[in-house]
C-alpha cells in the first residue's frame, strides 16, 4: 500500500468541493483550504482562490519589508483540491533509474548528510500574467498582489541534491531527472541534470521551520531562478533518465504556444529574466499626500543577482537609480528604495531591474516584440497568453493620489 | 575516522560487487539511506517515459473505455469528457483529429500532448483524483483508447496495449520545439 495514497477523508473532501461546484458557487468550500488553515490556526485569508482543481495564494507583496517573505504569506499554486496529509516518519525520498547505487533516503537520513541555507526567490512561471491584470475580483487584494504576488523569498534549508545523486552514482549518458511529488495529483516534473549538479536543494526548512503543508512537507525540491514547477512538492522520487519526459504537468499546464514560434510551444522556459516592480505606492492604495514619500519595490532575476535598479517617476522618460538594500543575493528577491517627493501632479512610476549577466528589464513594447507580437493583441478578448512575463510595470498616479495599473492602458 | 569504521567496513565490503561493476565515484556517505532492490524499484517505479519503456502489459478497447469512463470519469469531466465541470478533453472528433493552433483552451485536452504515454501515465498515477493509482493496466488502456478515438486520433477498432500505445502518432507530435534556451546556456540571453 502506498503510504502517500489519497485517503477516504481527502474523497470527502474533494465530493463537497464537486458539489459546491455544481451548486454553481464557483468557489470551492472553505473545507478545501481548512487542512492548511487548521494545521496554522490561521484564519480564511485575502489574496486566495479555491477551485475544484487547483487552489491559489496570492503574497501581499505591498504589506510586508526586506526581501524574506513570512511563510504563511508565500505564494502557492496546488494543482489540486487539498493537501496530502504525508507521515513524515513514513516518508522516503528514493532516487533510482540511471544510477548505479539506487537509494531510499528517510526524513533522518537527508537530516544527517551536510545541510545548506540559501535564500531563493521562487515565482510560478504564470506571475504577472497579461490575463490577470485589470481582475475585478475583490478577494485577490491590491493589484500589486495578485497580479505579481505569485513570487516570494525565503530561506531554504535542506541537502543538495548533488550531495543525493553523488551517493547513488549517475550513470553516464545520464541528461535529465524526473521528480515525482506524493500529491493527489503525482506533480512530476523533468529537471536537467546539469542544473541538478549546480545549486538545486532538496529542502526540508523554510525561513527556519519545517516547510509547511502548502510548501511540501515534508520536502520540497528548490531550483533556484527557475520557473517554480521544477521545484516539485512532497518530493518522494527522483528518477534519472536520458530525455526530458514531459510528464502531463509540464506538457499542459507549462507549455505556452507562441507567436515567435509559429504557434508552436517550447518543450521549456527555465529561467526568469530580470525583474522588478514597485510594492509601494502601488494601485489601489492612495498617495499620502503632496511633499515626500519612499516608494520601495522588489527586484529579482533568475539570472543571478541584481546589480541596478532604476526608477523613473516621468513615465519612463527619465531614470535615477535607486538604492539597492543588504543583502543583495543571487536568484533572490531584493529590496530597493527610492527617495521621491509627489508635487501632487498626475505621475506614472515605475521600476526598472539590471542583472549581473547584462540583462535589462523589458519594456512592454520590447517584451511583445520578442513574442512576435502586435501591440494591438494585448487589447483581444482572452487575452494572448505569456509566461515569463516580466515587463515594466507602471502605476499611474492621479491628482487626487489615487493609483492605478496602467501597464495594458 | 576510527570510530565510523565499524559501521563504514560492513557498508564497504557489502560494495565490493556493486563497486566492481560501478561507472561512478564511490559514496562518501555510506552509513546514510538504504539501498533499494530491483523489486522495491519495481513497487513504485511507475512513470512513462515518451517511448513507454516501462509500460505494463495490458490492453483495452474505445468500448471498454466508454463503459468505465461512464462509471469512474463521467463525474467531473462530463458525458464523453465534454460539458463537465473540468475543461473539455474533446477536441475535433471522431476521425477529425485538432491540429491547432493551441493558444487557449484548445490545449485541455489529449490533443495537445506531444506523445502518446502522456495521457496514460498521467491517468494511471493521478486519476481519479478520490483514489489515484486505483485503475487496473487494462482500464487505463481502455480509457487512452476512448479519449484517442473521441480526439480522432485511433480508430474506433483500434486497440492500445503497450505495443500499440507508444506509436500513436499526435497530431500535435511537431508543435513543440526543444528549450530554447538549452540549459547550461550557449549565449546571452540566457532567460528568453
Amino acid at each position: 500500500m502506498d503510504p502517500n495514497r489519497s485517503n477516504r477523508r481527502g474523497f470527502l473532501r474533494q465530493t463537497a468541493a464537486l458539489a459546491s461546484v455544481a451548486a454553481g458557487a464557483g468557489w470551492a468550500v472553505r473545507g478545501q483550504s481548512a487542512h492548511a488553515q487548521h494545521v496554522h490556526g490561521e484564519s480564511p485569508r485575502r489574496g486566495a482562490r479555491y477551485r475544484v482543481d487547483h487552489m491559489t495564494h496570492y503574497t501581499p507583496l505591498q504589506d510586508y519589508a526586506g526581501i524574506i517573505t513570512p511563510a504563511p504569506l508565500h505564494f502557492m499554486q496546488q494543482h489540486s483540491s487539498e493537501f496530502p496529509e504525508i507521515d513524515p516518519q513514513q516518508h522516503r525520498l528514493t532516487i533510482h533509474g540511471m544510477v548505479d547505487r539506487p537509494l531510499s533516503f528517510s526524513m533522518a537520513d537527508l537530516k544527517q548528510l551536510p545541510s545548506v541555507s540559501r535564500i531563493h526567490f521562487l515565482e510560478c512561471h504564470g506571475n504577472s500574467s497579461p490575463a490577470i491584470h485589470g481582475s475585478d475580483d475583490p478577494n485577490l487584494g491590491l493589484p500589486v498582489q495578485f497580479v505579481h504576488g505569485m513570487t516570494s523569498c525565503s530561506e531554504w534549508s535542506g541537502v543538495p541534491l548533488s550531495v543525493l545523486l553523488h551517493e547513488a552514482g549517475v550513470h553516464k549518458g545520464a541528461s535529465w531527472l524526473v521528480s515525482e511529488g506524493g500529491d493527489a495529483g503525482k506533480f512530476t516534473h523533468t529537471l536537467p541534470l546539469a542544473k541538478a549538479m549546480e545549486d538545486v536543494i532538496v529542502a526540508y526548512g523554510q525561513n527556519g521551520e519545517p516547510l509547511r503543508v502548502e510548501q511540501g512537507y515534508p520536502i520540497r525540491l528548490v531550483v533556484p531562478g527557475w520557473e517554480a514547477p521544477f521545484s516539485v512538492k512532497y518530493l518522494r522520487h527522483i528518477k534519472v533518465v536520458d530525455q526530458p519526459y514531459m510528464a502531463w504537468n509540464e506538457s499542459m499546464n507549462h507549455s505556452v504556444s507562441r507567436p515567435d514560434l509559429g504557434g508552436k510551444a517550447r518543450w521549456y522556459h527555465f529561467q526568469f529574466g530580470p525583474k522588478s516592480v514597485i510594492t509601494r505606492p502601488s494601485a489601489g492604495l492612495n498617495m499620502p499626500g503632496r511633499g515626500y514619500v519612499q516608494i520601495t519595490g522588489l527586484a529579482w532575476s533568475g539570472a543571478g543577482t541584481v546589480t541596478k535598479v532604476e526608477v523613473s517617476t516621468d513615465g519612463g522618460r527619465s531614470w535615477k537609480e535607486a538604492k539597492r538594500h543588504a543583502p543583495v543575493l543571487p536568484r533572490a528577491h531584493t529590496r530597493f528604495t527610492f527617495d521621491w517627493a509627489w508635487d501632487g501632479q498626475e505621475a506614472v512610476i515605475q521600476s526598472r531591474c539590471t542583472d549581473d549577466a547584462g540583462e535589462v528589464q523589458p519594456s512592454l513594447t520590447e517584451l511583445t516584440k520578442n513574442w512576435g507580437m502586435d501591440a494591438a493583441d494585448w487589447k483581444k478578448t482572452p487575452l494572448p497568453r505569456a509566461i515569463h512575463f516580466n515587463a515594466i510595470q507602471p502605476w499611474k498616479i492621479a491628482r487626487d493620489g489615487s493609483i492605478s495599473d496602467v501597464l495594458f492602458a | 575516522m576510527s570510530c565510523s569504521l565499524r559501521f563504514l567496513l560492513p557498508a564497504m565490503i557489502a560494495a565490493i560487487p556493486v563497486a566492481a561493476l560501478a561507472q561512478s565515484p564511490p559514496r562518501v556517505y555510506p552509513n546514510v539511506g538504504t539501498p533499494l532492490s530491483q523489486a522495491d524499484i519495481q513497487s513504485f517505479d511507475r512513470m512513462i517515459g515518451p517511448e513507454g519503456k516501462e509500460l505494463p502489459s495490458g490492453r483495452g478497447t474505445v468500448k471498454e473505455g466508454a463503459e468505465i469512463f461512464a462509471k469512474r470519469c463521467e463525474v467531473c469531466h462530463g458525458k464523453n469528457g465534454e460539458n463537465g465541470l473540468m475543461r473539455s478533453l474533446v477536441i475535433g472528433g471522431p476521425g477529425k483529429p485538432y491540429r491547432g493552433p493551441f493558444y487557449g483552451e484548445e490545449r485541455n485536452g489529449p490533443s495537445y500532448y506531444p506523445h502518446a504515454t502522456i495521457a496514460w501515465d498521467y491517468i494511471n498515477r493521478a486519476m481519479p483524483p478520490s483514489n489515484p493509482g486505483s485503475l487496473a493496466p487494462n482500464d487505463v488502456y481502455a480509457l487512452v483508447a476512448f479519449l484517442y478515438y473521441w480526439n480522432g486520433i485511433i480508430k474506433e477498432n483500434d486497440v492500445m496495449d503497450e505495443k500499440t500505445l507508444p506509436k500513436v502518432v499526435m497530431p500535435n507530435r511537431n508543435g513543440f520545439v526543444p528549450a530554447v534556451p538549452v540549459y547550461p546556456p550557449e549565449k546571452k540571453p540566457s532567460w528568453f
